[in-house]
């Protein structure tokens, strides 16, 4: 029987890969955008999971306004990372280093 | 239904306006409207202010909790429309001459700013949220505003991964709450989190305070304010460091009290910690900077340090504290970042603090407001800095937090440095090449009268200190 902590178990999982997908990745901006929607999905699972478990609808509303939002900051991530390589000609992420820190 | 619409009303003419103008200059005059169409925004912000200062009352909610308008949030939407129409209005020029004001700019600054509004009067989970990722996502926009130039564009980039790497905290955090307390509302959470709170919603609580900590720059969340500060076009580092600031302060102080008041224990030593952290992260950092905006920026982290040491003390005097100190901050920024506005060579932007050597003898007048203002952000009696950092130590200490308090005092001392050096260089560093300084009336207003209320402001403070108190009262009982 699959119960509420199977589902917690692995969106846990999927935020701490996404998380380190930001700090330990050395390679390229996309990835970095990538484990953003990582962490972004694991918590609509968390969400859902909830939702589902309470018997509540909330927790569903808030995935829907959770996907729409991650849809917006995917767009502009993205268009920022074009202007960012329209002047640098890269987009590694040992090259994002104009200003020290 | 009515009613509802009718609370949020400021809100809804702020998103309309921002629609209409986005529409309008897509259709015509595109960047020839920008000018107007700032001062039109300017305009209509110190409008809205007005409004929301004059005619609210009471405590209102609307759509079954999730949008409170009552004292606290009524406070902080003044200081936040006032900030942030004076912010843009002192841009303008050097925006102009540097052709980067796009008519995209105000559009964005006014749909942060119902961003923000919501923020501030969030009183549900999902409110929280929304309202924090409509200010976000504009403000990475803006930061990467000039698209030419390499820095600016990283300054957007840095700020666009970090930023989104603390909303997906708090949403881990809000997703904990609302499994464990069953509800979204603060109005339920609190009720779930009394006494002897499920470990469940302490973590939650513990990831919503760590996504919050990095919108207000909280040591060790820090990290992208020099780089985003340093990057950003000037007025666009000005308009960070006042506006937003004070709607992540606010929104800390909604969600630990009116969330989260039944466990003050809990949260109370966390923020202590990010307090402690970020007055001597700011103060010691900013010593080696030879950048004037990178400076500001460990300014701002060691001012929210001290903005959340008021929040630390978890009663009512503390927000009060803290409200008090945030719009004393956000004068003395404003002031500061029009004296950064004016510096230029050659009609080039200088953000070098050198280059203020021996200011003080072509422009006296500037020099001085620039010494008081400094002196006040240091916290030198009998400034109104002074009195803002009187106000956040008093408060820790009768919150029973003297230590706390001691290591304010001893941080503030520490940081006293930095600005007392930039008064060096200007009254006492040795002859260089000077600075030119831009003709702009307004900026020079700007600096003027941020200066005198510093000094004025002693007398009764305006009256911010009755208006503080009552905010407070509200948000805590």
């Amino acid at each position: 029987m699959i119960g509420l902590e199977h589902y917690l178990t692995v969106a846990a999982a999927l935020f701490v890969i996404g998380i380190f997908g930001l700090f330990l990745n050395r390679k390229n901006v996309i990835i970095l955008l990538m484990s953003i929607e990582l962490m972004l999905l694991s918590v609509n699972i968390n969400l859902v999971a909830f939702s589902s478990f309470l018997g509540d609808l909330v927790g569903q509303v808030f995935t829907l306004f959770v996907l729409t939002v991650a849809a917006a900051e995917a767009a502009i991530g993205l268009a920022i990372l074009v202007c960012f390589f329209r002047n640098r000609g890269t987009i590694a992420v040992e090259d994002v280093n104009v200003m020290k820190g | 239904m009515q009613a509802d619409l009718n609370i949020i009303l400021p809100e809804i003419v702020i998103s309309v306006y921002a629609i209409a103008a986005l529409l309008f200059t897509a259709y015509t005059g595109r960047d020839r409207m920008a000018g107007m169409l700032l001062w039109l925004t300017a305009a209509l912000f110190a409008a809205m202010a007005l409004w929301i200062g004059t005619t609210g009352q009471g405590t209102r909610t609307a759509f079954g909790g999730m949008f409170n308008d009552d004292g606290f949030a009524r406070f902080a939407k003044v200081v936040i429309l006032l900030s942030a129409a004076a912010v843009m209005v002192m841009g303008q020029e050097y925006m102009m001459r540097r052709k980067i004001l796009r008519f995209e700019y105000p559009v964005l600054i006014a749909l942060s700013a119902v961003g923000m509004m919501l923020m501030v009067s969030a009183g549900d989970l999902m409110a929280l949220y929304m309202g924090l990722e409509l200010q976000s996502l504009a403000l990475y926009v803006v930061a990467s505003l000039r698209r030419d130039s390499a820095k600016s564009t990283e300054a957007g980039l840095k700020y666009f991964v970090l930023g989104a790497l603390s909303s997906g905290l708090l949403l881990y955090g809000a997703s904990l709450t609302y499994g464990y307390a069953g509800t979204t509302l603060f109005s339920g959470i609190i009720d779930a989190a009394e006494g002897q709170a499920p470990i469940g919603l302490l973590i939650g609580l513990v990831f919503v305070l760590s996504g919050l900590a990095f919108k207000v720059s909280a040591v060790p969340f820090h990290m992208w304010t020099p780089d985003v500060y340093e990057g950003a076009p000037t007025p666009i580092t000005a308009f960070f460091a006042t506006a937003p600031k004070v709607a992540a302060m606010a929104l800390f102080a909604r969600v630990v009290h009116d969330a989260f008041g039944g466990v003050v224990g809990d949260w109370q030593q966390v923020l202590a910690v990010l307090s402690v952290l970020s007055m001597f992260l700011g103060a010691v950092a900013a010593i080696g900077q030879t950048d004037i905006k990178r400076l500001m920026a460990y300014s701002s982290i060691a001012h929210m340090g001290y903005a959340l040491m008021g929040l630390a003390a978890g009663t009512a005097f503390g927000v009060q504290a803290m409200l008090i100190y945030m719009s004393i901050y956000v004068t003395m920024n404003v002031g500061t970042f029009a004296f950064i506005l004016s510096m230029e060579r050659d009609g080039q932007p200088i953000t070098e603090i050198a280059s203020l050597n021996n200011y003080s003898r072509a422009h006296p007048a500037r020099a001085l407001a620039m010494l008081i203002l400094m002196f006040s952000l240091a916290g030198v009696p009998p400034l109104l800095g002074f009195f803002g950092k009187l106000y956040v130590l008093r408060a820790a200490y009768e919150g029973g937090l003297a230590w706390l308090a001691v290591a304010g005092v001893i941080a503030s001392v520490i940081g006293a440095f930095y600005y007392l050096r930039i008064v060096y260089y200007m009254y006492f560093g040795e002859e260089r090449e000077p600075l030119e300084t831009s003709r702009s009336p307004v900026q020079w207003s700007f600096l003027m009268v941020s200066a005198a209320l510093m000094l004025l402001g002693i007398i009764n403070m305006f009256g911010v200190e009755g208006m503080a108190q009552a905010a407070a009262a509200t948000l805590v009982n």
